[in-house]
């Protein structure tokens, strides 16, 4: 298990709890005759910000999903703090949160309510001390003013950092967030990104992020992993993504514009 | 071949989401305002529809009896034959066709849109089980609301059958002698059995309408096929399992 010095503080009360490390190992998964994810191997360690970068359609957001156990592996081997990723018991034992690409809110419910549902169902506390937890959390990330609000009323960052709020009021020891800064502005995405290292630094929770994104990728990430085609290409610290040796990771961190020859015209040929 | 496979996977996951909801039953005094909100849904919002279909349906009984009958002089017997059909089979089907059309599609459309939109995905990973929160509430709701419903529906189908039998000139029967009529050819057992299929169809139309809604998979153009497919595969099962429940009960 984690060690005693990785541990994730928790945001209400400030007591510590291990921050857990995630494994992958040889993980493949197929839906039909479509193989999305081919033997990706990697680990995340305890209280580290792992950004997995990626074009759209490499099997990102499937992976994040085999993590929380959403998905089953066709083949190979998925752990959170070495337990299956898939096990019931594991989501039981392990506070894993992930943040949605759009927020997956619950339309029906006030943003209060949507952060009260967690610990309201899993009996965490009288409906005061419940109160207090919900509106520190949207303090965290100033939503006050939204807690009446119904996600329909939301601006899309606004829905992101909920999703967010919502996620911390879990006292995560595992964060994971699909695609977090897309769809919003170049200053909203900064905002988040903030967020998401803030959160890090704070709690020392362990992250994982997928994004295409790659100013937060250079700027928050410890380590970034490349998936393409279902197959990890790029494994280390983003200071190598400055320069990459590999000639697709670096087309695609920075795609040249080639109006002479573009590249849905190659496509065709 | 893979259609048939399909009604056998459809079944399956219907019978295994009746055993998950039970496996919860012990979370409903938690779970008590989710309760009383679906015996809103289902009962008090289909109350005014059951009981003007229901007033026309003992009517249109009422007034097509006493047409066939008047020639054999048996007009006397249409307060028994209003009060058998609205009992024992008018009156369940109807009032299960209804919650297919009231309020089944309404989950199925909200289930679907929640799974479309991953709100179940959020519900597992916040380690909270769907079929905790969505189904067994609404489950729950049925059992005790679809009984209250077919009850009120075969009395005001037994009135609108009185009424149109005193004011229709050729029927002519006054109130007390269409009651004696329902009264003495009817048995406790004939309301009990038509409550029995009442209830049989009710867990059904649930159980296939939150199955649906939680197996949606795609985008929101899914959401209306599985709304459709909902109520088709309800009115199919409500009128197969009339004929297994009725020779049951019979």
């Amino acid at each position: 298990m984690s060690t005693a010095s990785d541990v994730t503080r928790n945001p209400f009360t400030q007591t510590e709890s291990p921050a857990v490390g995630v494994t992958i190992e040889g993980l493949s998964k197929s839906f039909g005759k479509f193989e999305v994810l081919k033997d990706v191997s990697f680990a995340v360690k305890p209280g580290e910000i792992f950004v997995l970068m990626g074009p759209s359609g490499s099997g990102k957001s499937v992976l994040l999903k085999h993590i929380v156990g959403l998905e089953l592996p066709t083949a190979g081997k998925v752990t959170v703090d070495r337990r299956d990723a898939a096990a019931e018991e594991t989501r039981e034992s392990v506070r894993m949160a992930l943040v949605f690409q759009a927020g997956a809110l619950f339309n029906s419910m006030t943003v209060y309510d949507n952060l009260a549902l967690y610990p309201r169902e899993h009996r965490i506390g009288n409906e005061a001390s419940i109160r207090e937890k919900v509106m520190h959390a949207l303090q965290i990330l100033s939503l006050e003013n939204a807690a009446q609000k119904y996600p329909s009323e939301l601006s899309g960052g606004m829905k992101k950092r909920v999703a967010i709020a919502r996620a911390l009021v879990m006292e995560p020891q595992l964060m994971l967030y699909d695609e977090p800064t897309s769809e919003l502005d170049p200053v909203m995405s900064a905002t988040i990104s903030e967020i998401i290292a803030t959160l890090k630094d704070q709690y020392h929770v362990t992250t994982i992020v997928v994004s295409h994104d790659r100013d937060l990728a250079l700027n928050i990430a410890d380590r970034v992993g490349i998936l393409m085609g279902g197959r990890l290409v790029f494994l280390g610290p983003p200071s190598e993504l400055k320069e990459p040796k590999d000639p697709r990771v670096a087309d695609f961190l920075h795609p040249r514009i080639d109006l002479q020859n573009p590249r849905f015209k190659q496509l065709e040929t | 071949m893979r259609q048939l496979n399909n009604i056998l996977e459809g079944f399956g996951s219907t019978v295994l989401l009746l055993f998950r909801s039970i496996g919860y039953l012990p979370t409903l005094p938690r779970q008590f305002g989710r309760f009383i909100e679906q015996c809103y849904l289902i009962g008090y919002t289909t109350l005014p529809i059951v009981a003007i279909l229901s007033f026309f349906i003992g009517s249109v009984l009422a007034l097509q009896a006493g047409y066939s009958m008047q020639n054999f002089g048996a007009k006397q017997f249409i307060g028994s034959l209003v009060g058998l059909s609205m009992a024992r089979e008018l009156g369940p089907v109807m009032v299960a066709i209804l919650l297919t059309g009231r309020v089944g599609s309404a989950i199925t459309a909200e289930l679907a849109s929640m799974k479309v939109y991953q709100e179940v995905d959020a519900l597992q990973t916040m380690n909270i089980p769907p079929v905790r929160m969505l189904v067994m509430p609404r489950l729950v709701a049925a059992v005790v609301m679809v009984p209250v419903l077919a009850i009120i529906a075969n009395l005001v189908g037994w009135f609108g059958g009185a009424i149109i039998s005193k004011y229709t000139h050729f029927i002519a029967i006054d109130p007390p002698a269409y009651f004696s009529a329902l009264r003495r050819f009817m048995e406790f057992k004939d309301i009990l059995n038509g409550l029995i299929k009442a209830e049989v169809f009710g867990v059904g139309v649930i159980l296939v309408c939150c199955n649906i809604g939680l197996n949606t998979r795609g985008g929101p153009r899914e959401i209306g096929a599985s709304v459709t497919r909902a109520v088709v595969t309800s009115l199919i099962l409500i009128l197969v399992l009339d004929y297994f429940v009725t020779k049951a009960l019979m």
